[in-house]
């Protein structure tokens, strides 16, 4: 069966000017470690999307099932990271990789020994008692997901997460993330307007049209099971993808 | 990747060192100089006055004031002044922190309180609040409780808006953050608003105690029977100008220790993080 299911999602909202229509009829369905990527044209309502699958935003109508229940609110089985780290500057590394754990109250020694068991395997353990800014982007980075992850989630969802990186630190970031989730079998929809990104780290590739958003492609991504965002990036076959994702894009405009 | 900062050198380099003895001469000199002003205007104060230039009657002059001091100190009246403006400055300095922390939460938290009290704190923040003075003594009484509650009238409306201006600055995504754990108002409010503006708050303080000192001072000129504020009315009635120089010069002492100690509890608390 499968993990994740987003059911004929519509979504439209009123603005200062107007009815906004960000979204019609999306679908589509996840399986256990699968990762997607999504992407649009900007302002196509990505992350509109994303807000909703997270429950921070009710849909106007359609559902979101998560193993076969709908998700009302906010689901401690789905974890959410966004652009920035939003590491808080007050808190040593250490608290903050806490704080999902702390809002939700649950914190206690079976998942403080996960947060330190994720802190050590990423090379964070020991920089716990250091301050955000005393880490370098990548390890902030880092450190944002490991504050997700503490809270153990099925499901991950990356809104442009990457994107305020440098480039070179954003290549090196996002294979540490691939390989961390891959490790974890967590099941992952990122949303980026990155088209490299999307196929190297991507299992499949939902491209949305411009707004109202409609699915417009599901695209496998196949590199085999050897794969990681780096080496796939050497692929002939990245390129093909890559025009190919371009396109439709542009076809769109 | 990660950031190493590099170890400095044992020994200092010449160059670094004729450097730092540089910039400690300079600091010397700067402080040199801010004494040295000082010293000089009060001899010359006292020069001219003592060669009748200026009127020591109406400017008075250093040496008066120096004895004022003392017989002030001697009559035991000094401590006795400073003492009850200290009081009242710090009760209404305190009631007007948490007050006004309490209505900016407030106002954070309610969208539609904040929107329908808007006009009305404009108007407050802008009146000049010494104009309710009869209204006040009418009210609670013409004695300490009219004095502090002229000094929580002056800072209170600042600090609302200073304070409820901070949280609504508050970093946005940081609050979106929380929000993906599924955190509550009142944990936005405790885990990121309130830890994210401490800054604010003793920014706030530090306007605060200030005010606070003026509405003393205003209240006593109003309504007292001790008081530094009283002492200076007193004096200038009276024609002891000696008197209020003195009562100046001592208020201008107390406003500086008390906002040096609003910024010697920031430097403890922003120590221990929090």
């Amino acid at each position: 069966m499968d993990l994740l299911r987003v059911q004929d999602i519509t979504e439209s909202y009123q603005a200062e000017n107007g009815e906004i229509f960000a979204l019609d009829h999306i679908c589509f369905s996840m399986e256990k470690g699968e990762f997607l990527s999504i992407v649009g044209p900007s302002g196509c309502g990505k992350s509109t999307l994303l807000s909703i699958i997270a429950g921070l935003l009710p849909p106007s109508s359609g559902t979101v099932l998560l193993d076969g229940q709908e998700v009302h609110g906010v689901d401690p089985r789905i974890g959410y990271m966004l652009q920035k780290d939003n590491l808080l500057e007050w808190r040593s590394i250490w608290r903050n990789v806490l704080f999902g754990l702390e809002v939700r109250r649950q914190v206690n020694e079976e998942t403080t020994a996960r947060a330190k068991g994720l802190l050590q395997s990423y090379g964070l353990w020991e920089f716990r008692e250091k301050y955000p800014s005393q880490l370098s982007g990548g390890m902030r980075q880092r450190a944002a997901l490991i504050r997700t992850l503490a809270t153990s989630p099925e499901i991950l969802l990356l809104d442009e997460a990457f994107s305020a990186l440098d480039y070179q630190t954003r290549l090196t970031v996002t294979d540490d993330v691939y390989r961390i989730l891959k490790k974890e079998q967590i099941t992952t929809i990122m949303v980026t307007h990155d088209i490299p990104e999307s196929i190297s780290m991507g299992d499949r590739v939902l491209i949305l049209t411009s707004r109202p958003a409609q699915v417009r492609e599901l695209l496998e991504i196949d590199f085999g099971p050897e794969r990681t965002p780096l080496t796939c990036r050497g692929d002939p076959r990245f390129s093909r993808y890559f025009d190919h994702i371009w396109k439709e894009l542009k076809s769109d405009g | 990747m990660d950031r190493k900062k590099r170890e400095a050198p044992k020994g200092l380099s010449p160059e670094r060192a004729a450097y730092l003895r540089r910039k400690k001469t300079r600091r010397r000199w700067v402080l040199c100089c801010q004494w040295g002003i000082l010293l000089l205007l009060v001899a010359l104060w006292e020069i001219l006055a003592r060669l009748g230039v200026i009127d020591s009657f109406i400017l008075s002059q250093p040496s008066r004031i120096w004895r004022t001091w003392i017989t002030l100190f001697l009559e035991g009246e000094l401590w006795l002044h400073l003492w009850v403006t200290v009081y009242e400055t710090l009760v209404g300095f305190l009631l007007g922190v948490l007050l006004g922390v309490g209505l900016a939460i407030l106002l954070w938290w309610s969208d539609f309180v904040s929107k329908v009290s808007e006009p009305y704190l404009v108007v407050l923040n802008s009146l000049p609040k010494i104009a309710l003075g009869p209204v006040i003594i009418i009210v609670v009484g013409a004695g300490t409780e009219a004095i502090i509650f002229m000094a929580l009238a002056i800072s209170l409306i600042v600090t609302v808006l200073e304070m409820l201006g901070g949280f609504r600055r508050t970093d946005r995504d940081a609050i979106r953050m929380a929000a993906t754990f599924g955190a509550t108002k009142s944990q936005i409010f405790r885990k990121i608003v309130l830890p994210s503006n401490i800054g604010t708050l003793f920014g706030s303080l530090k306007i605060n105690i200030g005010l606070s000192l003026v509405g003393v001072i205003a209240g006593e000129f109003l309504v007292s029977k001790a008081g530094l504020g009283y002492l200076i009315v007193y004096g200038g009635q009276v024609f002891k100008l000696d008197l209020v120089m003195a009562s100046v010069i001592i208020l201008s002492a107390v406003a500086a220790l008390m906002y040096q100690g609003v910024v010697l509890l920031q430097r403890l608390v922003m120590k221990h993080k929090y």
